[in-house]
């Protein structure tokens, strides 16, 4: 043998939708045992590619070659069974079955036989997932959702293993687990196509990086010898502007004050909140760092007003006490809250962008007459967060499910911001943004809180919460370890503090082992 | 081959379209089924949809039968967006039609302008109550509507059949169930002479404009839809769910209640034992057919008001069963389902592109 055949090689793959060409004429190779990068903004064409390879979507022309052999993947089935294993970033899990219900159907009868449910556990322990088979798939978090597909996946011993970005819901430590065990996998001749936004993780971990923008291969590089900031400036085939603190102004008096709260969860799996105390100082952003499913969904409800406490003085803003009043009211008080899932969650899929305006500005924005839309302010006022947001669409009238994840992102954004609240609560602000919209709604909320706001993130992303964060927190199992400014965190501890694993909680385990 | 093939999104206009296919189906169907019952397709298609609507009178009569089905709709669509699945507006009608009618009984002879804003009034109070159950019920127990509301239809109709056996009975009526007669003033006026089309239609639209309104250009509206499309944007944006639940129930049953009020002081001017035949289920087909729109509703009613009238004409010129009219208003809702397919997908003539020879799904 004089050349080594690729695992995958694609050649010309041209598929176009009504309206747009999601890809033209890609091609690239993937050779066995390589980590694989492939990069581009939302909307870039990745999803449209990897779709194909799975055998979800047919091409319009191209080759695909497996090892050599041209073919044509009808469909997942046919995909699972040459070997490609795909951790997709929307989940296709049944909320009212069981974790190994989930897996189970979504393997084939032979894998999903006999001892299913230790083969997960060992699966989930081995690469640092915690997984629970018999949990109810409702009651998870989207960061443990993810870790299903993960772990469905390497159940298969997958020969190409296409993992849509993976890592955003595990700790430094986790990544760095997984990271030992993909390179494992690499060695054992098992090809990884990785797509990620963080370039860094790209940096560390792929061989190779194919980078596509507006459907079309536009670059590839070796990322180990480029820097984040070069790739993502091919990527976005424009300079990056990455956010700027405004000069260190000196934060004011506390103004969004949770004191002793405690919340026993209203799900059966869901986790309850222990006593979890904060403040955030007017001028500031207050991160809050932490794995998916640790308490965030519920401090974010009780936070909102979605959920409500018995005792008011549980939550103030300013002198008020909001514990017990719902989202209008706190709304009136000068709140603005982003929630995690921005369809069906933070706007209405099917409704258009400004009766998505409409929706939380109805009051502040006065844009509502004796119960009566006022549908000229409204289209106003969705034109305005348009322009000042920077959001891309064809005009209000379109419905909030034909934006991208990134621009619609920036128009919740833009209508929370622009009512001027005092405070904003927002919930992975950035999950699943492509890099520039990201940057541009952090620099957005470094702003608010330069302008006197006081700003609540909270995500799993610690490399946007140190962007923005003048202090850090951690929340693990619902429990909030003290802020302290941003700048005297390693990285390495924050991980051990999401782990679980602060300091004097080691001890004490050893202690009781 | 013909096959179906997912839409990128839903198609609006397609929306729009299948209630039309249903209704060219509808028709289809309907010959097929006269050709085996060995009548005339033809005639009896014409008999059935064209010949009611020959007359001043038969088209006063579309409209005198459409009255209730669209008021009803209009108040169903209201839940129906919110996910509030209101089963019995029939039990909300008949509870309606005898706090109307009794009021209409207990100021009997009394000629005032006020009795008949009274008894409209008290049919829609009637209605709403009937209503509070189900609304009572799920806010509180989180039980089912569909089944409490439906349940608590068999129980109105109970409460209607005790009433003119028992104290309502006409005492001059010859032991008939039945109650008295309505005087004049609790009579609802004619509006085009020499028919029977009377004030309620004009209710009807008034309803439809009401309706219009609201749901498109107020909050009540905008909550509803919020809370139908995406309860979790509802509790986002701090819309109470059970509020929406008691008001979609009181629009629903108090619309219905009205529309038994003007039935037993319209058409009928007594309280019979049955009052409608079947308004309150008829209406929910309406509801989807008119597209839970209150314009639609309208168009809708219409066409299933004539479904009423074809039946009878049917019936008296042709001979054929009554259950004509149950059978063509059940192939509406059966197509109307069906077309609605076409919304999501659309029909691909030919097989697949580039089928191979891989694994089966």
């Amino acid at each position: 043998m004089t050349e080594e055949i690729p695992r995958l090689e694609l050649e010309g793959i041209t598929k176009a939708y009504p309206g747009v060409i999601a890809n033209n004429n890609v091609s690239m190779k993937i050779m066995p045992g390589e980590i694989h990068a492939l990069l581009g903004e939302n909307g870039a064409g990745k999803s449209t590619l990897v779709k194909f390879i799975y055998g979800v979507q047919k091409a319009d022309s191209g080759t695909l070659k497996w090892e050599g052999e041209e073919m044509i993947i009808p469909n997942p089935n046919a995909a699972r069974k040459l070997g490609v294993g795909m951790v997709f970033q929307h989940f296709s899990l049944f909320d009212a079955m069981t974790v190994e219900e989930n897996i189970a159907i979504g393997i084939s009868k032979e894998l999903a036989s006999g001892d299913l449910n230790q083969r997960i556990r060992d699966v989930s322990q081995q690469y640092g997932l915690p997984l629970d088979p018999d949990r109810y798939v409702h009651t998870l978090s989207v960061g443990e959702k993810q870790r299903i597909e993960v772990v469905r996946c390497l159940l298969q011993d997958p020969k190409l293993l296409i993992m849509d970005e993976p890592t955003s819901v595990l700790t430094p430590q986790e990544v760095d687990e997984l990271f030992v065990t993909l390179r494992a996998l690499s060695e054992e001749g098992v090809s990884i196509l990785y797509i990620s936004h963080k370039l860094q993780e790209i940096k560390d971990l792929c061989h190779f990086a194919t980078i596509m923008r507006m459907g079309e291969v536009v670059d590839d590089c070796i990322p180990a010898e480029e820097s984040p900031r070069s790739m993502a400036e091919m990527m976005m085939g424009a300079n990056l502007v990455s956010p700027e603190k405004p000069g260190k102004t000196e934060p004011g008096a506390p103004h969004l004050v949770v004191r002793d709260l405690s919340l026993a969860s209203s799900h059966q799996h869901g986790v309850d909140l222990k006593n979890v105390s904060l403040e955030v100082r007017k001028g500031e952003v207050l991160g809050i760092a932490g794995i998916a499913g640790n308490g965030q969904m519920e401090l974010m409800q009780v936070l909102s007003g979605e959920k409500l406490i018995d005792d008011p003085s549980a939550v103030s803003i300013g002198n008020e006490a909001v514990g017990k009043s719902g989202p209008k009211i706190r709304r009136n008080a000068g709140m603005g809250f982003v929630p995690e899932e921005r369809l069906g969650h933070g706007a209405v899929p099917e409704m258009s962008l400004w009766e998505n305006a409409f929706l939380s500005g109805s009051k502040s924005m006065n844009l509502m007459d004796k119960g009566f839309i006022n549908i000229k302010g409204s289209v106003d006022y969705a034109l305005n967060i348009v322009s000042e947001f920077n959001v891309k669409t064809p005009g209000v009238q379109h419905t909030a499910n034909s934006l991208s994840g990134g621009n619609l992102q920036k128009f919740i954004f833009g209508r929370e911001i622009l009512q001027c609240p005092g405070v904003i609560v927002a919930l992975q602000p950035t999950w699943g943004v492509d890099a520039g919209s990201a940057a541009f709604i952090r620099q957005s909320l470094l702003d608010l809180a330069a302008n006197g706001a006081a700003v609540l993130v909270i995500s799993q992303d610690l490399e946007e919460l140190f962007e923005v964060s003048d202090r850090l927190s951690v929340i693990c199992e619902g429990e909030l370890s003290p802020p302290r400014p941003a700048e005297e965190f390693t990285v390495e501890e924050i991980g051990l503090l999401m782990a679980g694993l602060s300091h004097d909680h080691q001890d004490e385990k050893v202690a009781h082992a | 081959m013909l096959r179906l093939e997912l839409r990128g999104e839903m198609s609006r206009s397609m929306i729009y379209w299948s209630p039309f296919f249903a209704v060219i189906l509808t028709f289809i169907a309907g010959m097929i089924m006269f050709t085996i019952l060995g009548v005339d397709p033809l005639k009896a298609i014409i008999t059935f949809f064209i010949e009611p609507l020959n007359s001043l009178d038969g088209i006063a009569e579309l409209f005198v039968k459409a009255t209730p089905l669209v008021l009803i709709a209009i108040g169903l669509s209201f839940g129906f967006q919110a996910n509030v699945w209101n089963i019995g507006a029939e039990g909300q009608l008949t509870i309606g039609a005898l706090a109307g009618g009794g009021v209409a009984l207990l100021f009997f002879n009394v000629d005032s302008p006020l009795l008949m804003p009274g008894m409209l009034i008290a049919g829609v109070l009637g209605g709403m109550a009937w209503a509070a159950i189900p609304a009572f019920l799920k806010t509180k127990f989180g039980t089912n509507e569909i089944l409490t509301s439906l349940m608590l239809t068999y129980v109105g109709l109970l409460v209607l059949s005790y009433l003119i056996h028992g104290p309502w009975k006409d005492p001059e009526g010859q032991n008939f169930p039945e109650s008295r007669l309505f005087h004049d003033a609790a009579i609802i006026p004619i509006i085009l002479e020499e028919t029977r089309l009377h004030f309620g239609w004009i209710i009807a639209l008034f309803g439809v404009a009401i309706a219009w309104v609201v749901m498109t250009r107020h909050m009540i509206g905008f909550q509803i839809r919020v809370i139908g499309m995406a309860p979790m944007a509802a509790s986002f944006a701090g819309f109470k769910e059970k509020h929406i639940i008691w008001l979609t129930l009181m629009i629903s049953g108090g619309a219905a209640g009205l529309a038994g009020t003007i039935e037993v002081s319209g058409p009928v001017g007594q309280i019979i034992p049955v009052i409608s035949p079947g308004y309150g289920f008829t209406a929910i087909i309406v509801a989807f057919l008119g597209r839970l729109h209150p314009v639609g509703c309208l168009f809708a009613g219409l066409l299933m008001a004539l479904t009423y009238l074809g039946g009878d004409n049917a019936q008296i010129e042709m001979n054929l069963p009554n259950a004509v009219t149950g059978v063509f208003q059940g192939m509406l809702l059966f197509f109307l389902l069906a077309s609605d397919v076409l919304v999501r997908y659309r029909v691909r003539f030919g097989a697949a592109k580039k089928v191979t020879a891989g694994e089966g799904a």
